[in-house]
Formats: structure tokens, sequence, C-alpha cells
């Protein structure tokens, strides 16, 4: 017992974080559960009832049966992605520029970048309104595609930032002592070693874009482009389908897969390096 | 919104403004930094900078317009004497909503960080996983999903029920109580990262040495680790007050009539009834507001490592 | 002068009103082993980076072998750099480091292969190809760095505090291990250090630098027997610098007078004749007697007070405070001849006026 009471005085703080953990996978278990249900109709999608829970596979095995699901599934990934290149690269360019040259107005460009991140998304939202109502844009994917390329460019700036800002400028130097044109030492050289920041900005970004709401449902109009996002919350007044659970499901279960797998590679990385030297 | 990462949040500023002058072959150019920002500034200046301003303009519209007719600009300052008018009960429910979310996040994150970043051992990277884990689903799912937890037919109503907190008839949807929970859970991760990168770079030999000093965890904690991680504490602050504060999402599925919040007002006002000097004078109030507690705050605590 | 020395004319380097490197002029003949030796912020290292193009000089020009690299491109001057850092490519193994300037220039996949090999050979890393640099130790990574700019052959190698992150014993070994190989490639080197000590074991030619410009240039040895002034006198070894007034001349000696002391210091041994002016002895160079009657013939000689004796092996330190106030330091061989005398006892110290100097104060 006086062990037990030792143990615990050690181990509580991480004991909190695991419970503090276990709380913000409740949502995430609930959403796998309900992928599971067949409810008794579309309204009580999000009920959580044993009572009434059915077991079914039926979500899964007709993951695209609900009308539009699935469109605005690929319409979402789209998005995502041609945000993901046009933010990845604008942003890239920016830190590059921050973090390399030292030039006038330099202070205010990074005042500049912060602006957003400390801007409600729905200030965003209703100011790009105006603006396309304004201009008379029609809505749809391109006012969608140049609000999430816009909120997503200071998030790219500031990991790529990070990652430039560790990185040893005598390397560039080296290399171009060791006769690499400028362009030759930045492919050869600093591209290489960025590469991670870059790789973890585009990751960032499709996952800002991907899941936005706020200011897509502003920009979106009365366009019929509806993503992911707009085509649950547009769900709502006629019931949300259970194969959402579904999806979620797997996109949770994928990103996952993906971020396990990404810190498996690293560990292995480095117990190979500390069994070699 | 998966934003900050470990690596993009509390850490950035110190290390990264130390610019590095580049080899002589190269600066002769100096058009060259100018060339880089260009395509992404021109962006920003475009779809933020500008429409901002618009929207400011817009909130000055002479409110006898409509779509149809079109709006004339003249100076309606009055338009922000009606917003506040119509709607300060909401817009301060909202700011006041924000806060007590914040308070809750800062509650709940600073254990969970500290518990990763000091006391985490070989489990630090799985424990960071389960606190972006929540991103990896969508955040309707995750605020639909919190609506099914705290339906009247579920779980912890019954559980209540139970306990006889809760009245037979008595439910949590459509309480502060459910908007307030559904902020704190979406907000928590944004709160945990910047404290997480805060507290990882402490010298755990500080903390030995500071027990050492001080005698004792407790006052080694509130001597030591709680201020050096106050760049941490600012930016999650931050981070997690600003959406909160525009956040409609979980009042709209987790409120009811009685909760609603700024965010839910703005959006009806301009894509249901179409009223946009009002819709506009809401969201400059907001935003000004915002910016000025912000900038408060950051002069109060004093530290530069926000931006 | 041959045709590939490498000449530094009147160059001068400003950073924003700051004069770093301030009308040098220098040559560094071809082949030799030579040693740019100052403190930090003497101006040595951005003399290196000029060499190099990774600066370019506000003025004046640098020549190497009658041709004018003041302007040309770091990447197309035959001269390579060792960094203070090392700069290794985290994300290459060893070889494809030490390869990287020779695929930059074209040469063929067998050459690059086999000159790569040689070299790695040369800085005894052949096994350690396929290591990434991170796997290697401060030295082995330090070996990597000289080999990577040597397998290029250039002309000038500049290297850059190279063993200023090493720890003592092994910056030693390195420092036999460079001189080694600079006689066996035959290429000339220019090293940048703040040691003396390295910098007089290593190099043919020393340069010392101060705020900018040349204090002192010269083999190792006839700069520490005579240096030029007060600051080379304290920065390459230690001095006992005496304050003395240049009284006259004679004889092929100039006599000065120290706090009431004739002494003769022999003219070619004098940075200055006449004024107020240092007189200097080596440490090593002074003697102790029991009193003046047991001084040599010719010594010059103070009485003084021993005030200190530390005993550090091959010699005693001993400090001697002179009649004047200042303190003297004797280093006296542990030869195992005389007895050893302790503190309080009332000396005379002496020294052959051919082992002074007089330098302008």
């Amino acid at each position: 017992m006086r062990t037990f009471w030792r143990w615990l005085a050690e181990k509580w703080v991480l004991l909190l974080g695991f419970v503090l953990l276990g709380y913000l996978f409740v949502p995430i278990a609930v959403v796998m559960l309900l992928s599971f249900n067949q409810p008794a109709s579309r309204n009580t999608t999000y009920v959580l009832d044993f009572e009434t829970f059915s077991f079914t596979w039926h979500n899964w095995t007709d993951i695209c049966g609900a009308a539009g699901i699935c469109e605005s599934l690929t319409r979402s990934i789209y998005v995502g992605l041609s945000a993901t290149l046009i933010a990845t690269i604008l942003g890239t360019l920016i830190s590059f520029a921050l973090v390399r040259y030292r030039f006038f107005g330099r202070g205010s460009t990074n005042t500049l970048i912060f602006l957003p991140m400390a801007t409600p998304e729905i200030v965003m939202g209703t100011s790009l309104l105006t603006l396309f109502l304004g201009l008379q844009i029609p809505m749809g994917f391109l006012t969608i595609l140049i609000a999430h390329v816009m909120f997503c460019i200071s998030f790219v700036v500031v990991t790529v930032k990070a990652r430039l800002a560790g990185l040893d400028p005598r390397l560039q130097e080296a290399a171009m002592d060791l006769y690499a044109t400028p362009w030759q030492a930045f492919c050869l050289v600093i591209l290489p070693l960025v590469l991670p920041g870059i790789v973890a900005a585009a990751l960032l970004a499709f996952s800002l874009s991907f899941d936005d709401f706020i200011i897509t449902n502003f920009v979106t109009g009365t366009s019929d482009y509806t993503t992911f996002p707009m085509f649950i919350w547009g769900s709502n007044l006629r019931g949300i389908p259970p194969q959402v659970n579904a999806i979620a499901t797997a996109m949770f279960l994928i990103s996952f897969a993906f971020v396990i797998a990404g810190q498996l590679r690293t560990r292995r990385r480095s117990a190979r390096r500390a069994a070699t030297s | 919104m998966a934003a900050l990462l470990p690596t993009a949040s509390g850490t950035p500023a110190a290390a990264t403004e130390i610019p590095v002058e580049p080899p002589a072959g190269m600066r002769r150019r100096r058009w060259i930094p100018y060339a880089l920002l260009a395509p992404g500034l021109l962006w920003l200046g475009v779809f933020f900078v500008f429409p901002v301003f618009q929207l400011a303009m817009a909130s000055l519209w002479d409110p006898s317009g409509s779509i149809e007719t079109g709006y004339t600009f003249a100076w309606s300052f009055s338009n922000y004497a009606d917003a506040w008018e119509m709607f300060h009960v909401q817009f301060l429910r909202s700011l006041w909503y924000a806060l007590i979310t914040t308070v809750i996040c800062v509650a709940l994150g600073y254990p969970l960080a500290y518990a990763i970043a000091i006391k985490g051992g070989r489990w630090k990277n799985l424990m960071l996983v389960g606190v972006i884990a929540p991103f990896f689903t969508s955040y309707l799912v995750r605020t639909y999903s919190w609506k099914a937890i705290l339906s009247d037919s579920g779980p912890v109503v019954d559980f209540l029920k139970w306990l006889h907190i809760l009245p037979p008839d008595g439910r949590l949807l459509a309480t502060e109580f459910a908007v307030i929970a559904g902020l704190v859970y979406n907000f928590l991760p944004f709160m945990v990262l910047p404290l997480y990168a805060s507290l990882d770079k402490l010298d755990v030999r500080l903390l030995e040495a500071a027990r050492d000093l001080y005698h004792g965890p407790v006052r080694s904690f509130f001597r030591v680790t709680l201020p050096l991680s106050m760049p941490g504490v600012l930016a999650g602050t931050l981070l997690t007050f600003i959406p909160a504060a525009g956040d409609y999402v979980n009042a709209q599925l987790l409120g009811g009539p009685n909760t609603q919040m700024i965010g839910s007002v703005i959006q009806s006002r301009f894509l249901v009834v179409n009223d946009y000097p009002i819709a506009s004078a809401l969201s400059v109030m907001l935003m000004l507001t915002i910016l000025v507690l912000v900038m408060i705050y950051v002069r109060v605590f004093g530290t530069e490592e926000v931006v | 002068m041959t045709d590939q020395d490498l000449c530094i004319e009147n160059v001068t380097k400003t950073f924003g009103g700051f004069a770093a490197v301030d009308d040098l002029t220098l040559t560094i003949p071809d082949g030799s082993f030579f040693a740019l030796l100052g403190a930090s912020g003497c101006g040595k290292t951005t003399t290196l980076r000029m060499v190099a193009g990774l600066e370019e000089p506000t003025a004046g020009r640098i020549m190497l072998g009658g041709l004018d690299i003041t302007r040309m491109r770091p990447y197309k001057r035959p001269v390579n750099t060792v960094f203070q850092s090392y700069a290794l490519f985290p994300h290459m193994n060893v070889a494809d480091n030490v390869a990287f300037g020779l695929r930059r220039k074209g040469e063929n996949r067998a050459d690059t292969r086999r000159k790569v090999a040689e070299m790695l050979d040369l800085v005894q890393l052949g096994q350690y190809g396929t290591r990434r640099p991170a796997q290697l130790s401060g030295g082995q990574q330090q070996r990597v760095a000289l080999a990577r700019a040597l397998v290029n052959q250039p002309e000038v190698l500049l290297l850059d505090e190279p063993l200023g992150a090493l720890d003592l014993k092994l910056r030693r070994q390195m420092q036999i291990e460079l001189k080694r190989i600079q006689t066996e490639v035959g290429i000339t080197f220019v090293h940048v250090t703040h040691d003396q000590e390295e910098a007089m074991t290593m190099a043919d030619t020393v340069a010392v630098m101060q705020a900018g410009r040349i204090e002192q240039l010269g083999a190792p040895a006839e700069m520490y027997e005579f240096p030029a002034s007060a600051f080379v006198a304290n920065f390459l070894g230690q001095s006992n610098l005496i304050k003395a007034e240049v009284t006259g001349q004679a004889d092929g000696h100039v006599t000065v007078d120290a706090h009431g002391n004739r002494l003769a210091v022999p003219s070619a041994r004098c940075r200055v004749t006449s004024g107020a002016a240092l007189l200097g002895v080596r440490p090593e160079k002074l003697h102790l007697a029991d009193d003046l009657d047991a001084v040599p013939s010719g010594h010059a000689a103070v009485r003084g007070v021993i005030t200190d004796a530390s005993f550090t092996g091959v010699s005693t330190q001993y400090l001697v405070r002179a009649p004047w106030g200042s303190e003297l330091t004797v280093f006296v061989p542990n030869s195992g001849i005389a007895n050893p005398a302790l503190p309080g006892a009332e000396v005379a110290v002496h020294w052959s006026p051919a082992h002074s100097f007089l330098v302008g104060s």
C-alpha cells in the first residue's frame, strides 16, 4: 500500500495527463461507435442512446450512399490540394525572404503575417464576402480557393521560418566555396534541408483547408460547390446521413496511421544512428 | 483548425529573428527579397487587408439601402449604435464565454502540457499525437459528437439524473454548459501545443537547481517553471480566446436561443437577413475589441514572443 | 615572388563605418603555411572571407597568381575553405560531402571516386565514407571538412579556426597532422587562429593582426625573439616590459634609464632610439642571483624581492618585485642544479643585454 502511494506521488501528473488525453479522445470514440449505428431516422444520427443502438455495417459498405456526400469529399480534397500547393509556395518564398535577407519593411511584413492569425475567422469570412459581392465575383471554387490560400499562408510562413532559422548559414557558403552556383547551392543543400519544414507546412495547410467551415460558409454563397464541412452543415435541416461518421472515422484512422508511420520512421532512424556511432 | 503545431507556436520569435547576410555574391541584388515577398504579400493585401478595409467601409453604409437597391456610403456611425443596441447581449456573452473557455483551457491544458513535456519520457511523442488527434476528424463532426454525448437520452444526462444533480426533466443541450464544454474541447489543443513548446525548452537541470534553492516542488514551480513558461501561456491564451470569441458552430449546434453568440448573429445578418451595414459593424467591433484586448494583454505581460 | 603567390593589396573592409580590415597589404608566398594570428574582432576572419569571396572588399584588390580575384564569385575561385563549425552537409554521407566540389566541377565518376578514396585515406577516414557527419566525433568531422576542401586541389586552402572546437589533446594531435598534410600536398595554407602557440608550431610565417592592421609579420622564432611592438611582445608568449627613457647611443648600444637603472640594449635590437620606450626581456631569459656580486660580468641586473614561486614541473616561475613596485616574471628551468629560492628572499635579477629588446611605448 505504501509503495502504491509513493508510486502515485511520483506519477500523478503523468496519470492526469493520460486522463486529459482520454477526454480529448471521447468524441472521436463516440463517432467511431456511431459509425456502426443504424439511426431510427436521419435526425437521430447524433443521439447516443444505448437502448436504441442497432449495429450495422451499412454505413461502411455504402459509404457513398448519401446523395452528394462523396462528391463533397472529393471537392474538399481538391480544394485542399490546390490551396496547399499555392499557399505552400507563396508562404515558403516569404519565409526565405524573412529569414535570409535584411530589407526595408521586414517588421511590417512580420506584422502582416501575424494579423490573419489574430483575426477571428468570422471577420475574414465577412470581409471576403463583402469583397466578392462588391466586385461581383461569382461564388464557387475560385472564391473558396482564394480564401483558403489566404488563411493558410501565415501558417506556412511560421512553420517554414522555424525550420529555416535553424539552418547554419555557413552551409550555403560552404556549398558556394565548393564551386556550387547559388542555384546549385539552393537545390543541393538548402532545399533538401528545409524540405521537412515545407512538408510539415503543407500538411498543416491541407488540414486547415480541408476542415475549414466558418470562412467557407461565407464564400460559398449560393453556389453548389459544397465542400465536406459545408455538406455536413447543410444536412443539418434534413438530417445528417450516418455515413458522415464512417467517413470521419476513416479520416481519423488514415491520418493516425500516417502520423504513427512517420514517428516510427524517425524513431528507427535515430535508433540506427545510435547503434552505429 | 489544426493550427500551430509545436514548431509553429510559442517558439518562433526568439530563434528566428536573426537574419543572415547572404554571401557577397548574392547580396548585390537588393530586389530579391521583394521578389520573394511579392506574390504572397500581394495575395494577403488583396484578399485580407483590402477586404477588411472594405468591411470597415460597409459598416458605414447608409442602412436604408438593400441588396436590391444597392447601398451608398454615408459615414453612418449610427450603424454601430444600432448594432450595439440590438446585439450587445450576444456581444458581451461571446467575450464572456471566450474568457471562461480560456481560463478552463489553461487549467486543463497546463497539467497536460506539463505531463507531456516534463514527465512524458518515452510516452512524449505518443502523447503529442494524442493532443493533435482531434484534428484528424472534422471540426463539425467533433462538435456533433458532443451533441450526441450530451443529448437528452445520452449517458451524461442519465448519469447526472441518477446522481440527482440534474432534475428529471433537466437537460444539458441548449445550456451555457454545453456551449462552453464544446468550446473548451475544440480549442484545448491550441492551448496545449504552445504550452508544450515553451515547457519543453525548459532545462531540466534548472528545475533541479530550483528544487535545491526553494526547497519543495510547489514553490519551485511557482518561482521558476511558471514564469519561464509564460510565453507559452500567452500564446496559448491568444490562440484560444481569439477563435473562441468569433466561433458560432458550438453555440449553434450545442446551444439554444439563450446562448447565441455574436458569430451566429453576424452569420445570420450576413447570410440570412442580408443586413450588411449592421453585420459589418458587428464584425468590425469584434475585430477591434479583440485587437485592443490582445494589445493590452501583450503590453501587460510584456512578452514579444507572440508574433 | 613566384606566379602563384596570394597578394592582398591595400584592402579595406568597412561594416557601416567600422573598418574591420584597414588598408591591409600582405603577400603570402606559394606553398607556405601562413598563420593570421589575432584576438577576436581583429579582422583576421574578415580577411579570410574576402579571400574566399564570401565578403567583398570595400577598397583594394586581391591577386592570386597574377589574376585579380577581388570581385570573382566564390564558386569560381581556386580557393577552398575549412569552416570553423565545419559546415558539413548533414544530409549527405562523408563520401558525398568530400565529392561535392569535384562533382560541381564536372569531374568524371571514376576520377571522383578515386580521389575521394585517396583523400579519405590521407585524413585516415578510409572506413567512414558511408557515415553521416552526425555519426562522427568532432575530430573526425574536422578531418572530413579538411578532406572536402583539399580534394579539389585548390591554389590556396583557407582554414578558419579549424581546431577551435576540439579539446586540447586532440588539438595538439591535429596540429601535427595538419602540418604533415600541408607538407605532403604542398598547397598554400592560410590559417586563422587566436591561439599563438598553434600559430607558432604550425606556420612558416605568422602575421599578428590588431584592429584591422598587421602588427608584425615574420617567422615565428624571429618574431618571438625580437617583437616589433609591446602588443606583439605580450600576444606572442609572455614578456617583462620595463618603462625606460632613452638617454643616448654608444658603441652599437642604446643606453636607457629605467627607474634610475642605467641599462644598455644592442642597437640592432631596438625598435626606437629616442624618447620613452619599453625595455623587454622574456621570462625564460631572466636569471636569479643571490646578490649583485654574483651577477656574471656583462649582464644587466636589477634587485628585487621574491613575492611568489610556483613550481610547474619543467620550471619554477617566480614573481620578483622590483624596487619601483612592478613585478618581473622569471622562469628558472628545473635543471636540478640551483636550490629553489623562497618568497621573501632578496635577489638580483639579471640578463644578457643581447636577450633584451627595446620597443616603443
